[in-house]
This record gives structure tokens, C-alpha cells and sequence, in this order.
């Protein structure tokens, strides 16, 4: 196995791109992506694309193919593959193109995410989503993609003491996050009381504890760490790249208010890089939903079960916390174009390491990135330092 | 959904049909025709559960897909079965009625409809207990 480093990254702004189609997204991003590695197309070597669900959102499947084609890429037959987990889509899109590179197969890789959201309605939207949970036997009875968590939530707040402020915190420090990144779709500031004040969506949670529905895309390349020194003078390298599943469905889970998938993948990245805890400079965590992000600050093991609201009304994981997670904006503020979210992670990591986060910017020279699919079915964490 | 795909499951879905797997004595609602302890050594045959179980979580769903807008706002929770398994469905209460512990037991209803011309979806909710 060799090592891998990133040598470039690059990112749309996340947003409503109502003049923007699905392709020029991508196209937007991958640009991006090559000239801040200095690579040029005909370097490409193979490119790996998550997207959960084009063939709704735009009603167009092979996608590995259309991207390739509209990215110049297509003259050259360089081969293209699209990688789906739901909302983990990204992640894994990221960790198959670290594999490949691993296993010599290929040299230089792009790995790249892509979602367009809003030429549908919310009702349609929220329909989609819900298939990232069982269509047959949680959507069939009415379960939508924040009821699921709302449940995670409910049974949650019935088990340890975590109160509505704290989790409305995880908000408010992701808003403030977000005001600081030029890409985040929400970059306005807001307070508790805006949380709590805002439409119920499904008990205990409120509009503004969840992520929004977004246009955007990502793209990074990849390659051998041996080589990273011909494209770059600061490459970031992969440390661990961990993958698990869990049970499609949330009653089917061990325990509600634990993400299993986390806790594993969690578990084999810390053992691959052969790091502890302490030596994490910054998380970017999966938080669709406000209660999402206390979960995986639990699972990922940074603390005790039952901790996490605590810790993050206590500023532990602010910009200036003992451990930053979220510094992008998260899913909440910077926007959750569910495919393009994997990587928009590894993009914030790779511009905080390499000291190019602006306004956000904390200190870090290793950070970890943690992708969830559905209710934690899918979850992928990867490791990076500088 | 599909005519077909809703049709297939109709004992599953009306009547609370799920699966045992006879080799550890394990059931299945969702249905599940490999069990994963016993893989393929496990024997798999159809169970009727009782329907009574108690509500484990739950949510009051404000904000629905186009298919369940109509009935917002709903209880929507997990419910274990008596027999074991979980499975996630409907409570025909309000809100306010609601609670984690509760006893609830099956009814038949009508969940949802593909529009104003499709397929009606009946199924299983559950109601409480007492």
C-alpha cells in the first residue's frame, strides 16, 4: 500500500444556483480543484464522483460518464465512476480514490461530489431523502429524513441531560462558523432564541436545527504521497480512510441515540493513523441535524456519552474551542448538497491545514472528516495531517 | 409506490405478517427472509405478531413529503413488539398523548394515497393500549 496526499481542492459556493445545471457545477468545482493542484486533464488518471440522486433531483442517472464528458475528460476515455451511500456519497467517493491511488492502480485521481437540489420542490425533496432511510418500512409509514432524527432526538433527550439550549447551541456555533466561510450558503450569525423560535419540523426539532436543501460541488485530487512534491510544497496526507455500515433502518439499530457505523469507522481510523484523541486538531462532523452533531462528537469518542451538549455550550468546539468541530459552518450553516458534502470536508480540512481558512482559521495540523449516510448506515472518517 | 410493490407485501402490511427464523427462534417485523445470526443455516417461516408492543421514541412529524402533508401534523414513532422486533409506524394519537413507555396495540388504517386518482395504501398503525 502506498500513502496518499491531496495536492488540491476545490469548491463552489454552496447555495441556490438556480442559473447553474448540474453539470456546470461539477465542471465549476473540478476547474477549481486542478488549477489549485496544477494539474492539467490529460494528467487525470481515473475520477470518482458521489451523488445520491440525480436520477430525482435531475432525473439523470450515469453520471460518472456525463461528468467525464462535460469535464473535458471523455477524449481521453479517462474512467469515471459514480459512488452513491446517500449523504455519504462524498466520503466515499473520497475514500475509493484514496484506494485506488493506495493500491498503485492509478496515480492521479480526482475524487468529486456533486448534488442539485432545488429544480424540485421541498415536498418532492423531502420525499428523496427519505430514501436515504427503508423506503418499504420507515417512508411507507410516514417517516421523514428529520422525523428519523427527531426520534434519535427524543430518545436521546429521555436518556441523558441534554437540553433544548444546548442543542440549539450546536447551531449557533456552526452560524458563526459559517459567517466566516465565503462558500457557506448561510454566513448571518444567529442566537438561541432564533433556533427556538423557529417552526417546529419535527418535536423536538426546529427549522433551524436542521441542514438545508443546497446546489454545490467539490472536487479533490489526489495522488502518491512520493510524487505530491511535483504538483505542491504543502501536500496534506491521508492518514486513515475507515469505512462501516449499520442497519438501514433506525429501529432496527443496537441502540437509537448511538451511531454503531461511527463508532466503528471511528475506531479503525484512530487505529490506522495510530493516533489518540488528543492529537485531532479540528472535526469536520456530520451534523444534518443539530442533535446529529452531538451524536458523532459522542461516537467518534472525543467524549462520554451524554457529554456533548455540555461540551459544546461550554465553547469546547468553537473556533477557539479545546477541539473546533465544524469549522466550514458544518452541514447546517455552510449547506448540505448531499453528494458534494464528503468532500466539501476534506476541502476545509485540507484550506485549515494548510493555512488558508481566513476568517475560520484554526490552529491544526491534523483533522478529521466524518460522512454519514441516512440515519448511520453508511459512515465514512478519514483522517488527514499537514 | 408501485401497484406491484405495495401488493406483494399486503399480508405484511395488513395483518402484521413477519418472519421467525425457527433455527434460534429469532423474528423478524420488517420481514426478513435470511436471518442475519443464522445466515444460511437459519429456517425461515411467517409469524402473525400479536400487535401489542410499547412505544421506544417518537416525533410529531410537522413537515411531510406530498404524500403525507395532508395528515400533519402525525406521531410517527418506533414500537417494540412484544415479541422483539421494532419496527416504525404510526400512532393514531395526539400529540400532547404521546410518551415514551406507552402501551399501544395494531389497528388497520389508511396510510397514504398516490394522488387523487392512484392507489390507496392501507397498513397497520397502532393506537394506545388503554
Amino acid at each position: 500500500m502506498r500513502d496518499v496526499a491531496v495536492i488540491g481542492v476545490g469548491c463552489t459556493e454552496f447555495g441556490e444556483h438556480w442559473g447553474t445545471s448540474f453539470r456546470d457545477l461539477f465542471v465549476n468545482a473540478g476547474a477549481l480543484a486542478l488549477e489549485d493542484a496544477g494539474v492539467t486533464g490529460e494528467k487525470i488518471d481515473a475520477l470518482y464522483v458521489g451523488n445520491m440522486s440525480a436520477g430525482r433531483f435531475v432525473e439523470q442517472e450515469h453520471i460518472g460518464a456525463l461528468i467525464a464528458d462535460y469535464a473535458g475528460l471523455a477524449s481521453n476515455n479517462v474512467p469515471s465512476t459514480r459512488v452513491e451511500a446517500a449523504c455519504a456519497s462524498g466520503g466515499l467517493a473520497f475514500r475509493q480514490a484514496v484506494i485506488a491511488v493506495a493500491s498503485g492502480m492509478e496515480d492521479i485521481v480526482v475524487a468529486a461530489g456533486v448534488e442539485k437540489m432545488t429544480d424540485v420542490g421541498t415536498g418532492a425533496s423531502v420525499d428523496m431523502l427519505a430514501s436515504a432511510a427503508d423506503r418499504e418500512w420507515e417512508g411507507f409509514a410516514g417517516a421523514t429524513f428529520p422525523g428519523l432524527y427527531a426520534m434519535i432526538a427524543n430518545d436521546y433527550m429521555h436518556r441523558y441531560p441534554l437540553t433544548r439550549e444546548q442543542l440549539a447551541q450546536v447551531a449557533v456555533k456552526n452560524h458563526e462558523n459559517g459567517a466566516r466561510n465565503p462558500i457557506a450558503q448561510f454566513q448571518n450569525r444567529i442566537t438561541v432564541d432564533t433556533v427556538l423560535n423557529s417552526s417546529l419540523v419535527a418535536d423536538p426539532l426546529r427549522l433551524f436545527d436542521c441542514s438545508p436543501i443546497t446546489d454545490g460541488a467539490a472536487a479533490v485530487v489526489v495522488v502518491p504521497l512520493e510524487r505530491a512534491r511535483e504538483f505542491t510544497d504543502s501536500p496534506v496526507r491521508v492518514l486513515a480512510s475507515a469505512q462501516a455500515s449499520d442497519t438501514i433502518s433506525l429501529h432496527d439499530r443496537r441502540d437509537i441515540s448511538t451511531l454503531d457505523a461511527t463508532v466503528a469507522a471511528g475506531r479503525r481510523a484512530f487505529a490506522q493513523a495510530g493516533l489518540t484523541h488528543k492529537e485531532i486538531d479540528m472535526v469536520e462532523v456530520h451534523d444534518c441535524f443539530t442533535i446529529a452533531e452531538i451524536c458523532a462528537i459522542e461516537d467518534l469518542g472525543f467524549c462520554k456519552k451524554g457529554e456533548a451538549g455540555r461540551l459544546t455550550a461550554d465553547g469546547a468546539t468553537a473556533l477557539n474551542g479545546e477541539i473546533p468541530v465544524n469549522t466550514s459552518g458544518g452541514l447546517k450553516a455552510c449547506g448540505h448538497p448531499v453528494g458534494a458534502t464528503g468532500i466539501k470536508q476534506i476541502y476545509e480540512i485540507v484550506s485549515q491545514l494548510r493555512g488558508e481558512a481566513g476568517g475560520r482559521q484554526v490552529d491544526a495540523e491534523i483533522g478529521m472528516a466524518h460522512n454519514v449516510g441516512g440515519t448511520g448506515a453508511t459512515v465514512v472518517v478519514h483522517i488527514l495531517g499537514a | 409506490m408501485s401497484v406491484s410493490r405495495f401488493w406483494r407485501k399486503i399480508p405484511q402490511r395488513y395483518n402484521l405478517v413477519g418472519t421467525q427464523c425457527t433455527t434460534c427462534g429469532r423474528h423478524f417485523f420488517p420481514p426478513r427472509s435470511l436471518c442475519p445470526d443464522c445466515r444460511r443455516s437459519g429456517e425461515i417461516t411467517d409469524h402473525k405478531f400479536t400487535g401489542e408492543g410499547t412505544v421506544v421514541t417518537y416525533t410529531v412529524i410537522r413537515s411531510a413529503s406530498d404524500q403525507f402533508e395532508h395528515t400533519t401534523p402525525y406521531v410517527l414513532a418506533i414500537v417494540e413488539l412484544d415479541e422483539g422486533p421494532r419496527l416504525t409506524t404510526q400512532v393514531a394519537c395526539s400529540p400532547e398523548e404521546a410518551k415514551i413507555g406507552m402501551r399501544v396495540k395494531s389497528v388497520f388504517r389508511r396510510i397514504a394515497a398516490d394522488g387523487e386518482s392512484g392507489t390507496i395504501h392501507y397498513g397497520t398503525k397502532f393506537v394506545p393500549a388503554e
